[in-house]
């Protein structure tokens, strides 16, 4: 039973105690996220746009209001039942890449289904390495981090975001630790993805970049202030010009 | 999470951190390693101790003069020394438990012969010493009960006296000066090395008893008597036999206490059993505690590692690992990082205590129990230090770990 809503926040809330002060971060979303949508998320920072990320990926729970993914509640789920979620729907995306020191970029792909209790995929291996196939790095699956680019380890990363085939891609700042050639060949891999139905919610405080998605909301004091579709809709591919990036995408 | 899965990407992580591990690991390879050569010492010193007994001849009672039941006062004069050959003799006949017994008479003289002369103990004793303290000749032949008879100069070397006295020769016929007093070598004792405590039994003369009293001046002294019985078991019996003979033959009466003490050679082992048991407890509660070092040092790493592994951490837990896939992952580690150091400190003790074997001569073999609960005990510290640091990082705010910096 799929819903045609990946994200349907109500009245989301979120308040933190730090020391005397209490500060809200959120103060009563709504959003809804209709699948195979590409949204970008604005705001300075404050605007509280991490902290609805954290919530959307599960990595943390609303103080009230009732969060649907993928049409399941998830708020009042336990750790365990987050982390299975983290695991089965959700693919994460870092500004810092967040891959595995010293290991290779097939182990870094693989580390999801290492966590997989479906025990539906059995060779892990050859599912990592479709996954990084996928993203155009067939042949850097032995190299560590630190042997690569980072366009090549944020690729990695998406590559471990999309390994368990998740209902919603988050990626948080993807461009932030990259140069504008490398950011836009990874917003043209997004773009790709989205294109072939993939679900993304991209945060950034770049509008260039946002402007790659189809929709945008922006947050401020911890409440949407705007949110409108992209009219005029940019290209990643188109922009990087004489070098497409379709070699890499041949093998989707 | 499969618990293949998590050995494997425990031991990953091991070998991905040499350095780290090595270090981890050294704490338990010393304490097990120094577990391993004190149980081997202790080993070796028992191993040790019972061929020391044995060595003296089993079946053994030794009836010594004075006695352990004198309540301080001083039973007068003549006490000191109440055994003379006649006990001896009155044993010999009267006892029937006993299949042996000599008087010994102890002296030291200078002794002349061969290459120089040589300060020695003279032990004048029966034809049935050598039988009695099971101790093989070299060469020649032991004096018998017709020589004893005749008081005949002959006399019976230790291997050191003959060493020093005859190197390189066979001593046996020729001749030998005890205070002046000639006699003929007739056999050459072999090597029984030393008591436990430390006197060099090779470095003794043996004589017949009686030529000891009359032909050597100034000893009618019989420091013991030793007798021994057909069986071990025979040996509380024959205490009590021993004790009325020689009531009897020193004339005491019921309300008189014993002017002698008959011990045996169990007395003497539970003696120097007991001596190794407090050194066993002493060195195995310096092992316990280089252990419980090792562990700490794990405990130390592991939370270390947690703080300094706390990124990975928030990377496990975005991609889906649940607390306890963390919590167990961490454990595997800690588990397989002691029982690896414990089976290479098993390895380094082993060999650290075949190298000391071989210095010492000790025989010190590491029994399998001790291997196995060597090891089985490191891997429990591993559990025990383990669990915290792996608490700790299962604990952790995914969320507050993915930005930890």
């Amino acid at each position: 039973m799929e819903s045609p809503e990946v994200i349907r926040f109500s009245r989301i809330v979120k308040s933190y105690q730090t020391g005397r002060s209490v500060v809200r971060a959120l103060r009563g979303i709504d959003l809804t996220v209709e699948r195979g949508e590409m949204v970008s998320i604005m705001g300075a920072s404050g605007s509280g746009k991490s902290t609805m990320m954290n919530i959307i990926g599960c990595l943390d729970t609303p103080t009230s209001g009732t969060y649907l993914l993928d049409g399941v509640r998830v708020d009042g789920m336990s750790r365990n039942q987050l982390a299975d979620l983290r695991n089965q729907k959700l693919g994460f995306v870092f500004q810092g890449f967040n891959l595995l020191a010293r290991t290779s970029a097939l182990e870094n792909v693989e580390l999801p289904l290492l966590y997989d209790r479906s025990g539906k995929r059995r060779d892990t291996r050859s599912v990592a390495a479709a996954a990084l196939r996928k993203v155009g790095l067939g042949d850097r699956m032995e190299h560590a981090p630190n042997e690569m680019s980072g366009g090549q380890q944020q690729r990695v990363a998406i590559a471990r975001a999309l390994v368990m085939g998740p209902t919603l891609l988050l990626a948080d700042e993807p461009t932030g630790n990259l140069d504008t050639r490398t950011s836009l060949e990874v917003m043209a891999l997004f773009q790709a993805l989205n294109a072939q139905g993939m679900t993304i919610l991209l945060v950034t405080h770049e509008h260039d970049i946002a402007r790659y998605g189809r929709r945008i909301v922006e947050l401020r004091d911890g409440r949407i202030v705007r949110d409108t579709p992209v009219v005029g809709r940019r290209w990643a591919m188109d922009d990087l010009g004489t070098q497409p990036y379709e070699e890499a995408l041949e093998a989707s | 999470m499969k618990t293949t899965t998590l050995v494997r990407v425990a031991t990953d992580s091991i070998l991905k951190n040499k350095m780290r591990s090595s270090l981890t690991m050294l704490g338990i390879v010393i304490g097990v390693a120094a577990v391993i050569v004190m149980v081997a010492i202790i080993y070796g010193a028992q191993s040790r101790i019972q061929a020391q007994i044995d060595n003296l001849g089993t079946n053994l009672a030794v009836i010594t003069p004075g006695s352990t039941q004198q309540g301080g006062a001083s039973m007068g004069a003549g006490t000191f020394n109440r055994l003379t050959v006649e006990d001896a003799e009155k044993i010999a006949r009267e006892a029937t438990l006993v299949s042996g017994v000599t008087p010994v008479i102890f002296t030291r003289a200078q002794v002349i012969g061969g290459d120089g002369n040589w300060r020695t103990e003279i032990n004048g004793v029966s034809g049935e010493y050598l039988t009695i303290r099971n101790w093989p000749l070299t060469s020649g032949t032991f004096f018998d009960e017709a020589d004893v008879r005749s008081m005949r100069k002959v006399a019976v070397l230790g291997s050191t006296v003959a060493e020093n006295l005859f190197p390189g020769v066979d001593p046996v016929g020729a001749s030998l000066q005890i205070r002046n007093v000639p006699f003929t070598i007739v056999g050459v004792l072999s090597e029984k090395g030393q008591t436990s405590s430390g006197t060099d039994q090779d470095d003794v003369v043996l004589v017949p008893y009686t030529t000891a009293q009359n032909r050597l001046a100034g000893f009618s002294f019989i420091g013991q008597i030793i007798a021994t019985t057909w069986a071990s078991e025979d040996i509380p019996a024959a205490i009590e036999e021993l004790s009325a003979i020689m009531r009897e033959a020193h004339g005491l009466g019921a309300s008189e206490a014993d002017d002698f003490t008959v011990r045996d050679q169990t007395e003497i082992a539970d003696a120097a059993k007991g001596t190794t048991e407090v050194m066993s407890w002493l060195l195995g509660a310096i092992a316990s505690i280089s252990l419980l070092v090792g562990g700490i040092g794990i405990m130390n790493i592991m939370l270390v590692s947690v703080t300094e592994r706390t990124r990975e951490i928030g990377i496990r837990l975005a991609t889906g690992a649940r607390g306890s896939d963390v919590l167990t992952q961490f454990l595997i580690e800690s588990v397989v990082m002691s029982s690896a150091g414990g089976l290479v400190g098993l390895a380094v003790g082993a060999a650290a205590s075949a190298v000391l074997g071989h210095f010492t001569g000790w025989s010190m073999a590491t029994p399998p129990l001790a291997a196995v609960v060597a090891v089985g005990f490191s891997a429990a510290v591993g559990v025990f230090f383990g669990f915290y640091p792996a608490r700790k990082a299962s604990a952790l705010n995914p969320i507050d770990a993915l930005r930890y910096e």
